[in-house]
């Protein structure tokens, strides 16, 4: 199904305390972590994101503590999927274990304005700024990476396949 | 064409003859652990697996180090998630308030990771076990409590650049400054989804306490681990702490690194992370004068005995500037003890230091000395980034334990020499 929203755009090596900061991480819920994404990054930031939309970042996105709240902030916060330049590592994996759709796309992580409306085909990988009537393509996600996504992350990759050992 | 340490390591758990870096494997892991911030995640995905056991509860380790003691009624609760699973599952190696230091430097001084080994942990600064010769790495919840249920974990293979440091060790430069420089070099995403190998002759001039901060801060770089070849002096300090037998590792000498860094330490100074990057690296004297509110010596990256040590040699005698708060907070029970017997503690409260239980607290901006809105602290933590240690108009400058010593007694940034003229390294 295709992705439809608003982009919000952020910049390069955006840590993870500025998705979540420390002193929040004193809960796994993922509503109550997005009440505070982005707090100490732009304070306004949070009442502008609507469900559905998508963060545009820049190089590097996601750096520092391996935190899982991070990405469970975005998802919480109605974020849809992330198209950035470039991923930290851990971020990388804690966001496709937790369903949040990323993006890398260097082109359109430079040429897409914030406020343009983004339509993203997720199977494609296809980037459309339909603001600017503008069609970008994300790097292919590595094919395990999207066998875990299609599963729903490691969780269920685990599940399945302890399943399939004890059958 | 051969392997290197990291390969090497990820070969021998995947039974794997040979591994290139790009390669998809699944390894064995030998040990794994979590924090009080992210066990209660881990434990809720563990669950969510449905299996009825951890693979091995002798690999298993959970340690209170983030929130604890516990700042408020939230963090009490995550605590008392991660209390009752470790007793539900009869786990031996949990370490609660009074017994808990600062996860990675505590389970490295028990002995849990040895040379060869594969670690995982749910804390990015697991790559701090790499000083031994292991493959440690940091990962989220998710991640753990797969390796929790199935005692496997994938990896890509990563390629490795190689730093190999030449020289003599001036006096106040320390491997904390080693490993800033670096960054300052190749920026926080130099060694991207790579391994940073350690090597060079200026290594055995240098405790395991100090390689260890060096490994530490592998991830500021992007890293996915930070990793030496582990020498005599690692097998001497590994031998009576380590709970299995081990088979230490060594890269080919035809190994193939993505890039190799080389530096001559000789002419080099203490430097500091100035605000608000751990890549935004100056030499000390470059910001001398910048007034401080708090400084702060402790953390997984500088709270280990040779950091205390180091800060009491520039304190001894001294006072705290009257504008300034110190803290210092040993990593572990261990060297809080140590310390004591070395008369280091005495040091730090007749010169006006308050000392804590160990705790990553500060570091985090979580409790134990948050930062208000404009106040500049000067930490020996890793990461100085915006709101990193309390309010986001606080700054923050990284630095080694001297320096941080140094800018408490002068009340602003300043060198070593300039509060004390006798030698750190002796």
């Amino acid at each position: 199904m295709a992705i439809r929203g608003r982009a919000h755009k952020v910049g390069d090596h955006i840590d993870t305390d500025l998705i979540i900061a420390g002193r929040y991480l004193v809960t796994t819920d993922p509503v109550k972590l997005g009440e505070h994404l982005f707090e100490d990054l732009d304070p306004g930031l949070r009442q502008r994101i609507r469900p559905g939309d998508v963060l545009v970042a820049g190089e590097n996105f996601g750096q520092g503590s391996s935190r899982e709240h991070a990405p469970l902030a975005l998802v919480g916060a109605g974020v849809a999927a992330v198209v950035a330049a470039s991923y930290a590592r851990i971020f990388y994996r804690n966001a496709f274990n937790n369903g949040l759709l990323l993006l890398e796309c260097p082109e359109a992580s430079r040429a897409v304005q914030d406020g343009d409306e983004l339509e993203i085909d997720p199977q494609t990988g296809e980037i459309r700024d339909l603001t600017r009537g503008e069609l970008y393509r994300a790097k292919p996600i590595p094919p395990f990476m999207q066998e875990l996504t299609q599963l729903g992350g490691i969780i269920p990759y685990v599940r399945r396949r302890l399943g399939r050992e004890a059958s | 064409m051969g392997m290197t340490i990291t390969e090497k390591i990820l070969a021998s758990h995947a039974d794997l003859a040979k591994v290139e870096p790009g390669d998809l494997v699944e390894c064995r892991v030998d040990m794994l652990f979590a924090n009080d911030i992210t066990a209660p995640l881990a434990i809720q995905q563990f669950e969510r697996i449905g299996v009825d056991r951890v693979f091995d509860p002798d690999r298993v380790a959970f340690v209170l180090d983030h929130y604890s003691p516990s700042k408020d009624i939230a963090s009490a609760e995550q605590c008392r998630i991660t209390r009752e699973f470790v007793r539900k599952h009869g786990l031996p190696h949990f370490y609660d308030v009074g017994r808990a230091g600062i996860a990675h430097v505590l389970l490295a001084e028990e002995g849990f990771v040895a040379p060869g080994e594969l670690f995982v942990g749910a804390d990015s600064h697991t790559c701090n076990h790499g000083a031994l010769g292991a493959f440690a790495t940091g990962v989220g919840s998710s991640d753990l409590a797969a390796a929790m249920a199935t005692g496997r974990l994938w990896f890509r293979v990563p390629p490795t650049l190689r730093f190999v440091f030449r020289g003599t060790l001036p006096r106040w430069v320390t491997g904390k400054d080693l490993v800033l420089r670096i960054i300052g070099d190749i920026g926080v995403d130099g060694a991207r989804y790579a391994a940073m190998e350690f090597a060079g002759p200026v290594l055995q001039q240098l405790s395991m306490d100090e390689r260890f901060s060096i490994t530490n801060m592998a991830v500021e770089a992007g890293a996915k681990n930070g990793i030496m070849e582990p020498d005599e002096a690692v097998l001497e300090w590994i031998r009576p702490r380590a709970r299995r037998p081990f088979q230490p590792v060594y890269s080919d000498p035809d190994a193939s690194y993505a890039a190799v860094h080389e530096y001559d330490v000789t002419d080099m100074q203490p430097v500091v992370s100035a605000p608000s990057s751990p890549a935004n690296v100056v030499p000390v004297t470059e910001v001398t004068g910048v007034r401080v509110d708090q400084c702060f010596i402790g953390t997984c990256t500088n709270g280990r005995i040779e950091d205390l040590r180091q800060a009491a040699r520039v304190l001894a005698g001294r006072r705290v500037h009257p504008d300034v708060r110190l803290l210092v907070i040993p990593a572990t029970p261990r060297i809080y003890r140590q310390a004591l017997e070395e008369g280091l503690i005495q040091v730090f409260l007749d010169a006006g230091a308050a000392v804590s239980t160990p705790t990553c607290g500060p570091c985090i901006g979580g409790h134990m000395g948050v930062l208000a809105d404009g106040e500049v602290c000067v930490s020996t933590s890793s990461r100085n980034f915006i709101g990193r240690m309390g309010h986001r108009g606080s700054r923050v400058y990284l630095s080694n334990a001297a320096v941080a010593a140094a800018a408490a007694v002068a009340g602003k940034l300043v060198h070593p020499d300039e509060v004390v003229r006798e030698p750190a390294r002796v």
